[in-house]
């Protein structure tokens, strides 16, 4: 099987800034249920290549307890996914930048896996991170779906994943391999370690051209350009959130926020 | 028509008919599979087998007594055997499990142990293994659980165990899980989570039913001792994960003139938004782990649960118990915190015997059954209710206070 056949928006960003590639991750309707659309386009105008598009879940496995409370603050303030879907349609009107929605199987597989997935596609989302999907599961139930909506799809790779694994992982992922940095949930924030380099080679030697992103713990300048000299580049979510959460307003948090990054 | 025959045991990937499997973050893809290709083999090697069953007999206490209730068979026009898991050491049944994991979790070399907790019985259960043998070990524990079941809190401190409280969401047996699995992701290479109910990935559904399988082993030989025969027309068991009624079963799952009969917490009614009765209220989804009936919105976000009983206030169901009740092989009734709350007292001024709020559900759903009198029903007494003295006194009070 051949994941990378996919031609979209994220095929188009991941060429063109190959290397330096910031994926900027943060919950929908988080600090408000209408700040989705203005973060999507503030992150846009500063250039980021990717968007990451978290959909609030009501038991987030992987996630730390930032990205946790902002999940359950966008549920307080109303978010569905219809409202999700229709604030990245209104993105969509002015922004071309490459959408990933991030978000649990079961809430795919609740509102309908078709429908979930050409709603998405209609609203102008280009991709997905499911990570409590099965690859298998991917592979023989839904794959061509994805294919049929255009739709990307990137599975985790973590410290623990086999050699053999990674190469699936590799095949499946039509957008880019997600290199979990450590085996944790998201949200710390430490240096990076001699094991972690020597695991990013390992990782760079298996997967070779694929693109592949690094995510989580990555929440500053010094941690982003070292994983863009081992990957193609970042993906940073709780520290942005964090950033989301002072004062002031959307577009100057932002700003300031991408300008410390790069 | 050819029916083909239904399995009750999972296949390769995990499956129970439609439900089970493993769909879990890939950080713990690794742990989890390594499970899957190990716990079969452990559990059913020689020196495995001796020492868990050394341990069942001259630590637990088992076999636990399979009791003729003469007072309530003669209320309920049946005869009722009641199964004394309230006997085992620590009170519950939960300890079968443990034992067998953290048997098993010496021989895969980890080091620190985890476990989540609602009622508190499995964490003790857990504590009390980790005690005897040495090992770290840390369970959450729902805020809110942590209130109402405080007997247990310090009975686990005093066992040597850290208790972490949950904090986010509903702050119950749900979110504990949630807290129980990050801990799991962040040392996925030392530790060994000791999941205490028929629920998550597999293999966990079918490692802890084959623990607790030693139920329904002793039942058969119990019962074929006393009425010459080893099948009872019914056995009913309380469900909230399902991990008494999975060991409960296991025996006689194959044996179709035994009905098997689960006892769901209706918490203060189905319709009342404020319950807990998972295969009413509940849809097709993934919880914890694994593909199973949970309550849900339209949009897939879990609901909260609710039940007066700690230890069934769970918004998921075991998938083997999904499948059985799907299957149509095993059938559901429900019972309300008030309903629970009569049995409770039932059983502690008919028989003698103060049983779990858990445990008492099941004898509620008795009354729903339509029994004769010639049927044999056995009972699973899942554990005693001391630990629930504080919930039953305030329940009474209110009640006396209007």
């Amino acid at each position: 099987m051949d994941g990378t056949t996919i031609e979209n928006r994220i095929k188009e960003s991941i060429q063109k800034n190959k290397g330096r590639i910031l994926n900027v991750y943060f919950t929908a309707g988080y600090p408000k249920l209408d700040d989705t659309v203005q973060v999507i386009e503030s992150l846009a105008r500063e250039g980021v290549d990717l968007i990451e598009l978290g959909i609030p879940y009501s038991d987030p496995l992987a996630d730390g307890p930032t990205i946790q409370k902002s999940g359950e603050q966008s549920l307080k303030n109303g978010m569905t996914l219809e409202t999700l879907f229709s604030q990245v349609k209104q993105a969509r009107v002015t922004t071309d930048t490459p959408i990933i929605l991030m978000g649990y199987f079961n809430q795919m597989l609740q509102y309908g896996p078709e429908k979930f997935l050409s709603s998405a596609a209609d609203s102008g989302v280009d991709g997905f991170i499911i990570p409590d999907m099965p690859m298998y599961v991917y592979e023989e139930e839904y794959y061509t779906l994805f294919q049929k909506y255009n739709l990307s799809i990137s599975f985790l790779v973590s410290p623990m994943t086999s050699e053999k694994r990674i190469k699936k992982a590799a095949d499946l992922s039509s957008a880019f391999v997600y290199v979990v940095s450590q085996s944790s949930i998201t949200g710390k924030s430490g240096e990076i370690s001699p094991q972690q380099i020597s695991y990013f080679e390992k990782i760079r030697n298996i997967l070779g051209d694929h693109p592949s992103l690094i995510g989580f713990g990555i929440h500053d300048k010094s941690t982003y350009d070292l994983a863009c000299t081992y990957a193609d580049g970042a993906i940073i979510g709780s520290a942005f959130i964090r950033a989301l959460n002072e004062e002031g307003d959307i577009p100057t948090l932002v700003h300031n926020f991408i300008k410390k990054i790069r | 028509m050819i029916e083909s025959k239904v399995s009750y045991h999972p296949d390769q990937r995990g499956y129970y008919g439609n439900f089970g499997g493993a769909f879990i973050p890939e950080m713990l893809y690794a742990n989890v599979e390594h499970l899957r290709k190990c716990y079969l083999e452990i559990s059913h090697s020689t020196s495995f087998q001796e020492e868990f069953n050394s341990l069942l007999k001259d630590y637990v206490g088992r076999p636990s007594p399979l009791y003729h209730a003469k007072n309530l068979s003669k209320k309920y026009g049946a005869t009722i055997y009641l199964k004394r898991e309230d006997l085992n050491h620590t009170g519950a049944h939960k300890i079968n499990n443990t034992i067998g994991q953290i048997l098993l979790a010496q021989r895969i070399g980890k080091k620190r142990i985890i476990a989540e907790t609602g009622a508190g019985q499995h964490g003790v259960a857990t504590a009390t293994v980790c005690a005897l043998m040495g090992i770290e070990c840390i369970v959450y524990m729902g805020e809110i659980d942590i209130e109402r079941q405080a007997p247990n809190v310090a009975r686990m401190k005093m066992l040597g165990a850290q208790v972490r409280p949950a904090t986010s969401g509903s702050k119950t047996l749900k979110d504990a899980t949630n807290e129980a699995i990050r801990d799991w992701i962040n040392h996925a290479e030392d530790t060994h989570y000791i999941i205490g109910s028929a629920i998550g990935p597999h293999p966990y559904p079918d490692m802890v039913t084959r623990f607790q399988s030693i139920i329904s082993e002793e039942i058969k030989s119990q019962l074929k001792e006393k009425t010459g025969s080893e099948l009872p027309d019914y056995v009913v068991a309380c469900v909230g994960g399902g991990s008494n009624a999975a060991g409960a079963f296991y025996h006689f799952l194959e044996d179709e003139s035994v009905k098997l009969v689960l006892a769901e917490a209706a918490g203060k009614g189905i319709d009342s938004g404020h319950s807990a009765a998972t295969s009413i209220l509940g849809s097709e989804g993934i919880i914890h782990g694994c593909k199973t009936l949970l309550m849900q919105t339209e949009d897939g976000q879990i609901v909260e649960p609710y039940s007066l009983s700690a230890g069934l206030d769970y918004p998921g169901i075991g998938p083997l118990h999904a499948h059985l009740i799907k299957s149509g092989r095993a059938t559901v009734y429900a019972a309300t915190d008030d309903e629970a709350m009569h049995s409770v007292l039932e059983i502690s001024k008919m028989e003698g015997i103060i049983p779990a709020l858990e445990s008492a559900h099941a004898l509620s759903v008795l009354s729903q059954m339509n029994l004769r009198e010639e049927d044999t029903v056995v009972m699973c007494l899942s554990g005693r209710g001391d630990k629930d003295l504080d919930t039953f006194v305030n329940y009474l009070e209110k009640k006396e206070n209007g």
